[in-house]
């Protein structure tokens, strides 16, 4: 296809994803080297019967009108990047040089928010990851031997967590795990406890939340593992049998080694979805004990002042860590098309 | 077709069911039961004494004299005027799917048929795009749209789910235009038509079933978006998922969380509409990508 044709073809959806992705991560990059205008202080001189004192007050309008004229702030440079708010490195040092043991530390870095969301960013991608690549070949494996009959309702079944509105579907489940909901209600009786509620300690809601992200995700795995294993070679199989190999072996050494290819697809789907976890946070009013980095953006703008350069670095922060989640992607395709071309 | 290579024991057979069978239920109980509970006052569906009162509808017939009560829905629709934010879904999420499937045919295909690097990069800056999360972007539309007063309006956020499906619909289509013979179009090309006539007499009579795959999950990204439209829409055009998110930020008091809940089994049922018929689509659409590696 000629340049010029390929052009125009492309040209709407090039301008759209330029206008509306492209250049917001260049405002996003502009807008975190600025900060907010300080507020505007005046010295008011109030005289009363016992003689004049100065004090300082916040000039209201002044205030107003310069945040006004400015909207963007002024220019702080990297300094929001650096604030307690983000990188914090300045209290990561002094936590470090007076340290008395490393979980001291430890605890100390993780009440800075930044680390906080990093963390349990990074600890739902890489524990939801690969257990709900295991449960969806095991659904997948189970419905496969299923009669006909059942299949297709089963897969009507097992779509509804992945196609449910994740802000729906974690609204659902916090109704029941609810201390007066019936899973909550449950658990108390199980472990004989009134007060245990699942909303109450950071540990608890961090498993509650991966356990959603487990139950929401498992059915895109179930699904592609399910389609893999129409197009798994019979003869291989029966082969395999003739040689004396048991079911296990069969489905260790023919059906896996078939499915590795879409347990790289589905790694890389979930790695990149895993990583922007936000509306469960929100659905299970979890900000307390768990934010992730999409949810402190969100808490950022949503303020009573929307705090728009801490928000467009924390941005920052975000993309540059799925540049890193992706780097090793990318250059495996980058790889695989020069192969095709050579 | 029961081959011998399928056969298992009946130890085994009945593990394995037994295994589907507890998904089941994991995968649809919470539906139900909040299906369920819609019906029924807040003391039931959120029993402080009993947990079978749920069941039964002790507290709603005691408030309401039925077993069964329509309050929360009504309470939801009318009286906090959850159908202003369904009309609203309904505009972002058609005209997103429209547009976006414009835009996505034309750039889809012609990604599809040029051979030359370019193509290549700029599915791979797609990729990089798809994984951009939402939020990260709508902090920088922020301040802009405010400054030039664009901002919760609903075309302007239609335009933007538009460019935040792109990269996933070019893409879904890419790898479906890929599938369609070359020999097709370049054919009707031998005979005189040029590129765009040759799209628009050949390629676009086969190419729905490509689209409508492509198109359901459009509607999805645009119906199931959170972010976007919380974020950019003013109070009086939220659409249905910020509004329930606000139902909830509103006091607790007693019986609003119902509206809650009928807004939340509201919103659900659509998509269990669209299960219902497109449950072929939805599963090829998710599998195209990984086929294709």
């Amino acid at each position: 296809m000629p340049h010029k044709t390929f052009f125009w073809f492309i040209f709407p959806s090039l301008a759209a994803m330029f206008l509306f992705i492209a250049l917001p991560i260049v405002s996003v990059a502009f807008q975190s080297l600025y900060i907010e205008h300080e507020q505007v202080l005046i010295e008011v001189e109030n005289c009363g019967p016992f003689g004049c004192e100065t004090e300082t007050v916040v000039d209201n309008e002044a205030t107003a009108a310069i945040r006004q004229a400015e909207p963007l702030g002024r220019f702080n440079g990297l300094g929001t990047y650096f604030d307690r708010g983000h990188l914090a490195t300045a209290e990561i040092s002094e936590a470090w040089s007076t340290r008395e043991s490393f979980s001291g530390f430890l605890s100390e870095v993780m009440n800075l928010p930044f680390y906080r969301a990093l963390a349990f960013t990074l600890t739902y991608t890489f524990v939801c990851t690969p257990i709900l690549i295991l449960l969806g070949l095991a659904v997948a494996l189970g419905v496969n031997g299923l009669p006909k009959a059942f299949k297709g309702p089963t897969i009507f079944v097992s779509l509804l967590p992945m196609i449910i509105t994740p802000l729906i579907g974690s609204l659902i489940l916090f109704w029941m795990i609810d201390a007066e909901g019936i899973f909550g209600k449950t658990l108390q009786v199980i472990f004989d406890d009134p007060e245990l509620s699942l909303k109450a300690s950071p540990a608890l809601t961090w498993i509650t939340l991966i356990v959603y992200g487990i139950w929401s995700s498992t059915p895109f795995a179930f699904v592609v593992f399910y389609a893999g294993l129409q197009t798994v070679p019979e003869d291989t199989l029966e082969a395999a049998m003739v040689d004396g190999a048991s079911r296990w072996e069969r489905i260790r050494y023919v059906v896996i080694p078939h499915l590795m290819p879409l347990v790289v697809f589905i790694t890389l789907i979930q790695l990149m979805d895993n990583f922007r976890v936000f509306e469960p946070i929100i659905g299970f009013s979890a900000q307390a004990n768990a934010s992730s980095l999409s949810s402190i953006i969100f808490d950022d703008l949503r303020g009573d002042i929307a705090r728009f350069n801490s928000a467009a670095a924390t941005s920052m922060l975000t993309i540059i860590g799925v540049a890193i989640l992706l780097t090793p992607v990318l250059i495996r395709t980058w790889r695989d098309f020069n192969r095709k071309r050579a | 077709m029961a081959s011998m290579a399928s056969r298992r024991s009946p130890a085994l057979a009945t593990l394995a069911t037994g295994f589907v069978i507890l998904w089941i239920i994991i995968a649809s109980f919470p539906f139900l039961w909040t299906l369920w509970g819609s019906f029924k006052v807040q003391g039931d569906f959120f029993s402080k004494a009993d947990w079978t009162n749920a069941l039964w509808g002790t507290r709603t017939i005691v408030e309401t004299g039925g077993a069964f009560t329509t309050n929360g829905y009504s309470g939801a629709w009318i009286e906090q005027e959850f159908w202003r934010a369904t009309m609203n879904t309904f505009i972002v999420v058609f005209f997103t799917v429209i547009i976006s499937l414009t835009f996505g045919t034309l750039g889809g295909y012609a990604l599809a048929r040029s051979g030359f690097r370019y193509a290549f990069w700029l599915l791979m800056i797609a990729l990089v795009f798809r994984a951009m999360p939402h939020i990260t972007l709508v902090s920088g539309y922020l301040l802009p749209f405010f400054e030039w007063n664009v901002w919760g309006h609903l075309p302007t956020s239609i335009i933007v789910l538009v460019a935040i499906n792109q990269p996933f619909t070019l893409w879904m289509l890419h790898s479906f235009f890929l599938n369609i013979p070359k020999d097709l179009d370049e054919s009707a090309m031998v005979d005189g038509c040029t590129r765009f006539q040759a799209f628009r007499h050949v390629i676009i009579p086969v190419m729905w079933p490509g689209v409508v795959t492509t198109g359901l999950f459009s509607f999805l990204l645009a119906y199931n978006d959170f972010a976007v439209t919380a974020m950019l829409l003013s109070q009086e055009n939220q659409t249905m998922i910020p509004k329930i998110a606000s139902f909830l930020g509103s006091t607790f008091e007693e019986g609003n969380v119902m509206f809650a809940v009928a807004a939340v089994v509201s919103a659900a049922a659509p998509l269990f509409v669209l299960i219902l018929f497109f449950q072929r689509q939805i599963v090829s659409g998710l599998t195209a990508g990984a086929v294709k590696g």
